[in-house]
């Protein structure tokens, strides 16, 4: 399918959607009501404006400088500690083997319940979201990196080896960049937990941020700022994921299938 | 004994292996041995090609050179010194791709001198030189998954010859290759070869190659317990043209002597089931 085609066809099933909701919230029917009520669902066009209207205030910018900056702070801890600690486990078996099921347990833990102990711990300000949300990429990124070193090539590696390489020189032109390639491999999940951590941390207990509008909105029944919120909060995902697929490229030109030049003969 | 260090080393084999035995603990308990008795001496200049039936353990005996295995019983001697560790005076030619997939093929090469503590720069040099004696100059920034597959092995052919090893080890690392490259392959490495004669152990299941190639071939028996069952010269003129010394009736002659060895080989692992499992 050609790539304008998708885009029209991407844009129509939006479009639809916002019109049934329209039809069905904004159009008075045989009553003199529309069919579902807009107190409970509001419509698509005062959410629309209510989002401007944020966004012209300058309010929503302030709230999304800092849900932007406990997701960039969450990742960039998270994503320190779990390469640290994923080195470490893979390369020491017996420190791997020692704290395996402590480390089960810990990921398995709902990291929710987690956010009322950090908000105590950090106070409500941005450090208690950053901290959810270390929780959650911390894992993900130790994961990965684990396996990646574990899981690297025996035959590049006995080639290292045989090339002469000292410990130090097998870490940086084997273990790390195997290791690197699997973090990046997790690198949209990651980010998005950041952001969940972040926004949920936010939610349920700040005076800042995305999810604290969206939170405000809910305490006073205001459909239209919830979906405002979500809407916001959509968007600013789609931004973050297209900004991670960007660096995604870059870092990753050696692996086939990134569109780079393909063999000749 | 009393012979100083020097004479003895210009007098001792490049690799000798001497009551090699190799056996390998099985998962699900019991033990599984893979070669035994054997005794192999390989000159300082010699081309060496061993041959065998598949899962005979040829591979297992470059290891044992390598110092990437322990032989159960008996030793490798290097220049006559035994061998503790890795063999820091070989060089390895994988048969899988064992190129860094994450370095374009320059570096791939210029990395092999870091441990020699070479400049950065003047690796690189050298590396650009490396490469376009393997024909791939214009290829140097190239990721490994952007060359065909002979153009790896190239690459992984200069990144083993620059550090100039005394030995070089090569397990059928043109078998994964079509018969055209592999003729074009065989040729550049009989060139390279040529211009300074290291010792080579070239292992390959295709004794046309084998023969084509080196000056001695060594036939091992169908494994388990593979041993070495035949040892023959090769005494076609050099320089040779792999596609056009096959034509030669002096290699029919060694190819029949060898092949009556070798087949009984090939039979009796393929009575055992091993002939499925190429």
């Amino acid at each position: 399918m050609r790539r304008v085609t998708l885009l029209a066809m991407q844009v129509g099933v939006g479009l639809a959607f916002l019109l049934v909701w329209h039809l069905l919230t904004a159009v008075p029917m045989s009553g003199g009501k529309p069919l579902f009520d807009p107190f409970f669902f509001s419509t698509p066009l005062d959410v629309l404006a209510r989002t401007w209207k944020d966004l012209a205030s300058g309010e929503l910018w302030y709230h999304l400088g800092i849900t932007l900056t406990e997701t960039v702070l969450a990742f960039t801890f998270g994503a320190i500690g779990g390469i640290a600690f994923g080195f470490l486990f893979a390369r020491r078996e017996i420190l791997a083997s020692v704290f395996d099921p402590y480390i089960k347990a810990a990921n398995a833990l709902p990291r929710v319940v987690l956010a009322p102990i950090f908000a105590l711990w950090f106070g409500l300000g941005i450090w208690s979201k950053v901290a959810l949300g270390f929780t959650l990429v911390f894992f993900i990124v130790f994961f990965n990196v684990y396996q990646g070193v574990r899981e690297v090539s025996p035959v590049v590696l006995a080639n290292a080896r045989m090339l002469g390489m000292n410990e130090r020189q097998l870490l940086r032109h084997v273990y790390w960049p195997a290791a690197l390639t699997w973090m990046f491999s997790s690198l949209h999940t990651s980010v998005g937990f950041a952001l969940v951590g972040a926004v949920v941390g936010e939610y349920l207990g700040s005076s800042a941020g995305l999810g604290y509008k969206i939170h405000e909105a809910e305490s006073v029944f205001d459909v239209t700022g919830v979906f405002s919120g979500m809407l916001v909060l959509a968007i600013f995902v789609i931004v973050i994921d297209t900004f991670v697929t960007a660096i995604e490229k870059r870092l990753t030109v050696w692996q086939p299938g990134t569109g780079a030049a393909t063999a000749q003969g | 004994m009393h012979a100083p260090a020097q004479v003895r080393e210009a007098d001792s084999p490049a690799v000798r292996l001497s009551q090699v035995a190799i056996t390998f603990a099985l998962k699900g308990g019991g033990t599984y041995q893979a070669v035994r008795d054997i005794d192999l001496a390989v000159g300082a200049s010699e081309f060496v090609a061993i041959v065998g039936p598949t899962g005979c353990g040829k591979s297992t005996l470059l290891n044992a050179a390598a110092g990437l295995l322990k032989p159960s019983t008996g030793g490798a001697d290097i220049f006559g010194e035994r061998l503790s560790g890795l063999n820091a005076r070989a060089g390895y030619l994988f048969q899988q791709d064992a190129l860094m997939p994450w370095k374009t093929a320059i570096d791939n090469v210029a990395v092999a001198l870091e441990p020699k503590g070479v400049p950065r720069a003047e690796a690189l040099a050298r590396s650009r030189e490396w490469l376009s004696r393997v024909g791939l100059a214009a290829f140097a920034d190239r990721y490994p998954h952007m060359l065909s597959g002979g153009q790896r092995k190239r690459v992984a052919l200069a990144q083993m010859l620059i550090r100039n090893p005394q030995i070089l080890l090569m397990d059928e690392p043109f078998g994964p290759l079509d018969a055209q490259t592999r003729q074009i392959m065989g040729n550049l490495l009989l060139d390279l070869w040529a211009q300074d004669r290291k010792a080579v152990m070239f292992v390959t299941h295709d004794l046309e190659e084998a023969i084509a190639l080196a000056d001695r071939v060594v036939v091992m028996s169908a494994g388990p317990a593979a041993r070495i069952v035949g040892d023959y010269p090769v005494s076609l003129p050099r320089p040779r043209d792999i596609a056009e010394i096959r034509l030669d009736p002096a290699f029919h002659a060694i190819h029949k002597a060898i092949w009556g060895t070798l087949r009984v080989e090939v039979q009796k692992a393929y009575a055992q089931g091993e002939g499925g499992n190429a």
